[in-house]
């Protein structure tokens, strides 16, 4: 009997340490929650994408209730969230820059032909690791919609071989860019521009080969261009959309074909 | 006994707690986190960091409390709830300490640490280290106890790390419907487990231990 009740004074002793030295660490160690940003994080989507550049929503949330990020970097949650967040947090609204994403190639099968009959796996990320792909073109979409399956939004389609984003419906999450194994897809700024629509960075003759309408970086669209908006770096030109003003003059020029305007 | 038989000592227990005692692979402990967050490598490693830490910080606190309070009382049969009641509070407190100075580890731990709590790992390698003193108190005390939780926690990172590549691997394979998910996980881990038999008797032959 005596051992018993001792047992039971040990284990009770130490239970009560234990829940005493908790409740003090937790009274002395106590870390405010910031309501700010609880109520932030309620307003904000929930996606978690990323986009912000901040890890989840509740990490942007924090960065807001400090004041240390801009109200305008939640992308799915567009111009009525920023809103909201603004009422919260006071100050100005920033100018929010609605953003889509893009996937710069159109290799579609008119343009290009597959290197191999592949006949693996149908997804871009087991293409992509066999043998350098199917496509003849060693940056060009590879067309299984690795990008359309994880899209939340129905925006990426699967046409003719390529991958095709629609603006209207592109939250821009980011999710797609981080699917693609070839890294096709970027996220461009909604506005009349012009876009280079093809990635790849092969020397010209190689690129010339591989499919119509690819950049071979000849330098044209630079030389035409009135605003300085375009730059070829490794054989592919880029159009900075900060500066374009969709004159249309690269579009003209380029032998290829691989300049479009944004639609 | 000489310094350098001490650390030989020292080496062998940490790399037999690695290798041929693998907590995961050859005692089936901690199974819950290795199929259930074995799916990315980086979560794999931040669970294990996680169970390193606890692994160690519980073998710390327990071995004394068994050694000076249990023991000589004759309260040996309350090992197993004593133990559950110091990790749940430890876990507990490190959390508390975490969120106070460390958020950026306690954000990239996140779930995982109050996870370990019920961690079957944890608790064993305690009760395991308690069994080695019992039975040898000449060769086996607390540091060769710290040293053996450390091999278990490194033991762990090891086999998540080997399993998220193979889980990597199995997304991109033709898995027959019926295998699909938890069945061919299941088949994988068993055949790891079976390749980590190969260890044994390696880190004796290896360090001329008879």
């Amino acid at each position: 009997m005596n051992a018993f009740i001792f047992a039971i004074i040990i284990v009770a002793a130490i239970g009560i340490i234990a829940g005493l030295i908790l409740a003090i660490a937790s009274i002395v160690m106590h870390v405010p929650v910031d309501e700010k940003a609880a109520e932030i994080e309620e307003i904000l989507p929930s996606a978690n994408c990323g986009a912000c550049g901040f890890s989840g929503c509740a990490g942007y949330a924090a960065a807001l209730a400090k004041g240390e990020a801009e109200p305008n970097l939640c992308s799915p949650g567009g111009a009525e969230v920023m809103e909201k967040i603004v009422a919260i947090t006071g100050g100005s609204a920033a100018a929010m820059e609605k953003k889509t994403a893009m996937v710069m190639c159109m290799g579609t099968l008119d343009h290009t032909s597959p290197r191999v009959n592949y006949e693996g796996i149908q997804t871009c990320a087991a293409a992509a690791q066999t043998s350098g792909g199917n496509t003849s073109c060693s940056y060009g979409c590879l067309g299984f919609g690795d990008c359309a399956s994880v899209c939340d939004h129905d925006a990426i389609e699967i046409c003719n071989g390529v991958a095709r984003v629609r603006p209207t419906f592109c939250v821009a999450c980011t999710m797609c860019v981080k699917e693609c194994p070839r890294a096709l897809i970027k996220m461009i700024p909604v506005k009349e521009q012009a876009v280079v629509r093809c990635s790849n960075c092969d020397k010209g003759a190689t690129a010339n080969k591989v499919c119509k309408v690819s950049c071979i970086g000849c330098m044209k669209c630079v030389k035409a261009c009135e605003f300085d908006a375009i730059k070829v770096t490794n054989f592919n030109a880029t159009v900075d959309p900060a500066k374009c003003t969709n004159c249309g003059k690269c579009i003209e020029v380029c032998p290829k074909h691989c300049i479009t305007p944004f639609d | 006994m000489s310094a350098g038989l001490v650390i030989k000592g020292l080496v062998a227990i940490f790399l037999t707690a690695i290798l041929n005692d693998n907590y995961i692979l050859s005692k089936f402990l901690g199974i819950c986190p290795f199929l259930g967050v074995s799916k990315k490598l980086n979560t794999a490693v931040g669970m294990s960091a996680a169970v390193i830490f606890v692994m160690l910080l519980a073998t710390a606190v327990t071995w004394p409390i068994f050694m000076y309070i249990l023991l000589p009382l004759g309260l040996e049969y309350l090992e197993t709830v004593v133990f559950i009641l110091i990790i749940a509070f430890l876990v507990q407190l490190v959390e508390i300490v975490m969120k106070k100075y460390m958020p950026p580890l306690y954000n990239s731990l996140g779930v995982y640490l109050p996870l370990i709590t019920t961690n079957c790992a944890v608790l064993g390698v305690a009760m395991n280290v308690i069994t080695s003193t019992l039975d040898d108190p000449a060769s086996f005390g607390y540091l060769e106890s710290l040293v053996n939780a450390f091999g278990a926690g490194i033991g762990f990172l090891v086999a998540m790390v080997l399993f998220a590549g193979i889980r990597g691997k199995l997304e991109t394979c033709d898995i027959p419907k019926t295998l699909k998910g938890l069945p061919i996980t299941l088949v994988a881990a068993s055949l790891l487990a079976v390749s980590f038999i190969a260890f044994s008797g390696v880190v004796n032959g290896m360090l001329g231990i008879s």
